[in-house]
């Protein structure tokens, strides 16, 4: 039952991207990537990380995207203009080259990880089980991360001040 | 036992995420596209995250904050460069090349 | 040690070189100062001259059975090798040094009457100086390299000197030949250098023949093929066969010059190197054998081809090559004193009948300037019955022919009789030997033959010089004609020198040998009554010779070289010397020009060095600009693209 579903967002995840790349219009670009970002989210709850499904579809599918299209209407790109894919040489180098990645990715998809570091199936939701699903993300993030999660704040004022000074007219 | 399947996925995603940036012009896309491979990065550190522990969710969480910081500058950048080129092609961005 | 005057010794080279400096100087100076350039070029020849007899004189005194030997300086100390700039004082280069000195200061003295009108008198005078010191460093050296200095030295002034009226290019080109065809044999002389010193360790004379017999297996590889290298340097040095086909051409340089060096001193210097290194050719029985059997070939040779010769010098020029021939069958038998012996009576007649030659040339250029003629000067059809304007003349070079053919008592005949008995003696426990000996009998028929032929043609017979320049024709000045005098002498009396036993002389150059070569051991082995068959055989040779040309040939018959026939049949052969030189041309010369042409140049040079190297080189670094060029287009893509490359090469990495 799970590997169904599992699969089935999986596949349309992986639609949804073909599509995302190949649309002429940037505006169906940004629409099809939300749907992969919504996809994604799903396969999110599958992998028992429900609190960052949550999250993908808050703050990435709906700010980060949001702000994509918002930038997209600003600069008045919304019509379908003329085919922006690259003609055949850079496609054909883009698919060679696509082609050679995946070819060496795809050992990972047979890998089995050495188990004197995995944890024991069910571990995760056991976890959850014991400190909520939120809390056990929470309980790292401001326990042994600390000092990371602080400097991401800072790292988050440092984008708000560049990104309002970049985009001034007149500094 | 959902782990490779959520790899191979994972690949394919950051494969059709590199093709994207070699293949469009518009610089906006490739942004779209770079987006594309980081939340193929995410999904396998959540895959990982369930057989060796927590922190691979609690990076997923630092992912999304700096894709967002990087989201808003680089649009920003986009903004700036359009205002001078009136333009997003990347073609038009060739201020590198030797004259 | 006193000193005595052969401490002087090094006064003798360093005196002709004064000569050349000073008349250098002067010919790019005062090119017309000719009597300055007279007095300079003939001093420095008689003062050497002297220092040569008060050194002989003083060595004679020393009653040496070592030689002495002078280091200057020292001139290449490389690790093991010390070779110092060296003069050698030896019964053998005593001898040497009187022959050249002495005649090279005659011919000095015919020079000034003969080259009195050219223009490049002092230039003239400065190269003959020039020779004489290199000549002076080869046979005075101590070592093999101090010897090479002068062996090369004289290849370089045979050249200027053949060359020496260098406008027509004909002469250019025989100054090339000569020295190209030196060089090859030089090639042969280095190779024997550097197989001595590896074998011996040392190149000094003195230092090789003491260790020779215990470092080198006698009869073994490296010693015949060392002695067959130093053969081979000595066969272009002395025109033998295969080397010998520049010398004809080198005779169009002055006469005096073909006297001086292509009769008397610089062509024997091959000799002298045998001689030198008798000890090497004794280990070596089958290179001496070769030496002989190659003399003697190139005698009859040589010999053959002067029958049918017409221009005068071109029949001395092979009578050279011819007598050369015989010194080498003598040296190389063993009998190094009957080689020297023949190189010293040579010396005499060959640099007379050369002089000679030299002063009916002139008469006839003098007439031919009178009356405008622009008939050959040096063509014996031109000439006939000069002996009625030059007496003296005439006479001298009949003697010189007499000597020559070996007629009895000229000196000529006991040099000539000495190398065929020693050929005899050892033809009688070696049979190639007696072969060597048949050779050389049939060499002296053909010699006295041919030798009659020049004198029959020039001087005797119905005149066929032009009616007009008859009168013009007369005996050179003394100033040419006092040196032949004095050679005409010396060829008469010169068997002095080493009268036999036979006839109860002292033999004198063999004594005064004795310390510097190995005894011809078989020497005294032949019977009296044997020897005097041989001595009888030997003059009746040459008189049939002298007799069946006087009687066979018929001046009357001959017409001005102008009108003359075409020769046919063997005659042409031989007139065309064998076609030796179109055989050369077609197997050696052409081939090397079109390799050189077809392969060296066009394909090595322009296509491989210019054309892959030099702007393959250009070419590539611009094409290596050219692709980097499409790493940096400023397009952002394209750095995405590399990017993306990288990411692969590292992520292949990290997998495998």
């Amino acid at each position: 039952m799970t590997s169904t579903i599992f699969w089935t967002f999986g596949i349309l995840a992986m639609l949804s991207a073909l599509l995302c790349i190949t649309r002429k219009n940037p505006v169906a670009s940004a629409l099809w990537l939300v749907v992969t970002l919504f996809s994604i989210a799903a396969l999110f709850v599958l992998l028992d990380a429900q609190f960052l499904a949550v999250l993908q579809v808050l703050v990435y599918a709906g700010a980060i995207m949001v702000l994509f299209l918002f930038v997209i209407m600003l600069l008045n790109l919304g019509r379908p203009g003329p085919s922006d894919i690259k003609g055949p040489l850079g496609l054909g180098v883009a698919v060679l080259l696509g082609a050679a990645l995946l070819f060496l990715l795809q050992p990972l998809t047979r890998t089995t990880l050495p188990s004197a570091i995995t944890l024991p199936p069910g571990s995760v939701p056991a976890l959850q089980q014991q400190q909520g699903i939120v809390g056990s993300v929470a309980n790292p993030l401001f326990g042994a991360y600390l000092i990371p999660f602080e400097i991401a704040s800072v790292l988050l004022l440092a984008a708000i001040v560049g990104a309002v000074v970049l985009a001034k007219r007149k500094l | 036992m959902l782990l490779n399947p959520a790899l191979a996925i994972s690949a394919v995603l950051f494969t059709l995420g590199v093709l994207g940036v070699l293949l469009r012009r518009n610089a906006i896309v490739i942004f779209m596209c770079v987006e594309l491979m980081l939340n193929a990065v995410n999904l396998t550190f959540v895959a990982l995250a369930q057989s060796l522990g927590m922190g691979g969710q609690v990076f997923v969480f630092f992912v999304m904050a700096v894709a967002a910081a990087e989201a808003a500058v680089g649009l920003a950048i986009i903004l700036a460069v359009y205002r001078h080129k009136q333009s997003v092609s990347l073609q038009n961005m060739n201020l590198l090349k030797d004259g | 040690m006193t000193e005595t005057a052969v401490d002087q010794i090094w006064l003798a080279p360093a005196l002709a070189l004064l000569g050349f400096v000073l008349n250098g100087v002067l010919s790019l100076a005062r090119p017309r100062a000719k009597t300055l350039v007279s007095v300079i070029g003939v001093g420095v020849l008689v003062a050497s001259f002297v220092v040569a007899l008060g050194v002989f004189r003083s060595f004679v005194g020393l009653h040496a059975e070592e030689p002495v030997v002078f280091r200057y300086w020292s001139w290449m100390p490389v690790g093991t090798l010390q070779v110092d700039f060296a003069l050698q004082v030896d019964q053998l280069s005593t001898v040497m040094l009187l022959v050249v000195t002495g005649v090279g200061s005659l011919i000095h003295l015919f020079s000034v009457g003969y080259m009195k009108d050219d223009p490049g008198y002092a230039r003239y005078f400065a190269y003959l100086n020039l020779f004489v010191f290199f000549m002076l460093v080869l046979v005075l050296g101590a070592s093999f390299p101090v010897m090479f200095v002068g062996w090369e030295g004289v290849g370089l002034c045979s050249y200027l000197l053949i060359g020496f009226w260098f406008s027509d290019e004909a002469n250019a080109n025989a100054g090339r030949k000569a020295f190209i065809m030196n060089r090859i044999g030089d090639f042969g002389f280095m190779v024997a250098m550097f197989m001595i010193f590896w074998s011996t360790g040392s190149l000094d004379f003195v230092t090789v023949f003491a260790h020779a017999p215990t470092a080198l297996v006698a009869g073994g590889t490296s010693i015949t093929a060392i002695t067959l290298f130093l053969f081979l340097g000595c066969t272009g040095k002395s025109a033998q066969i295969p080397l010998y086909t520049w010398l004809p051409d080198a005779m169009a340089g002055p006469t005096p010059v073909s006297a001086l060096i292509h009769a008397a001193t610089m062509v024997t210097a091959g000799v002298y190197l045998v001689a030198r290194c008798n000890l090497l050719f004794a280990m070596a029985p089958v290179a001496s054998a070769v030496v002989a059997g190659v003399g003697a070939l190139t005698a009859l040779f040589a010999a053959t081809i002067a029958l049918k010769q017409w221009d005068i010098k071109k029949v001395l020029a092979y009578s050279t090559i011819s007598q050369l021939g015989y010194m080498f069958l003598g040296v190389g038998t063993g009998a190094i004193s009957a080689g020297m012996f023949h190189l010293i009576t040579h010396a005499f007649f060959k640099a007379l009948l050369f002089l000679g030659s030299g002063s009916v040339i002139y008469a006839l250029h003098r007439a031919y300037h009178h009356t405008h003629s622009h008939e050959d000067a040096q063509d014996m059809r031109n000439m006939g019955g000069l002996a009625r304007y030059m007496p003296w003349t005439t006479a001298l070079m009949w003697i010189a022919t007499l000597a020559i053919a070996g007629v009895p008592p000229l000196s000529g005949f006991f040099s000539k009789d000495g190398i065929l008995s020693a050929a005899f003696l050892r033809g009688t426990v070696q049979p190639v030997w007696l072969v060597f000996w048949a050779l050389g009998l049939v060499t002296a028929l053909l010699t006295a033959f041919y030798m009659t032929r020049l004198m029959i043609y020039t001087f005797h017979g119905p005149s066929r010089t032009g009616e007009q320049e008859q009168p013009h024709l007369h005996e050179a000045p003394w100033i040419m004609t006092g040196p032949l005098l004095v050679l005409g002498v010396l060829s008469a009396v010169g068997g002095v020198l080493n009268v036999p036993e036979l006839i109860r002389g002292n033999a004198w150059l063999d004594r005064w040998l004795e310390p510097v070569v190995l005894p011809f051991s078989p020497h005294y082995g032949l019977s009296n009554s044997t020897e005097w068959l041989l001595i009888g055989i030997a003059v009746a040779v040459a008189v049939v010779g002298i007799v069946g040309a006087w009687r066979l040939l018929k001046p009357q018959q001959l017409v001005p070289a102008r009108s003359a026939p075409e020769e046919r049949g063997f005659a042409r052969v031989l007139r065309n010397k064998w076609y030796v030189d179109e055989i050369y041309d077609a197997l050696i010369v052409r081939p090397l020009v079109w390799f050189s042409r077809e392969v060296l140049w066009k394909q090595v040079d322009q296509r491989a060095i210019d054309g892959a190297a030099v702007n393959g080189a250009a070419r590539g670094a611009r094409a290596l600009g050219w692709a980097n060029r499409w790493l940096q287009t400023g397009q952002v893509g394209m750095y995405v693209a590399v990017f993306v490359v990288g990411v692969l090469l590292l992520l292949w990495r990290a997998m495998s």
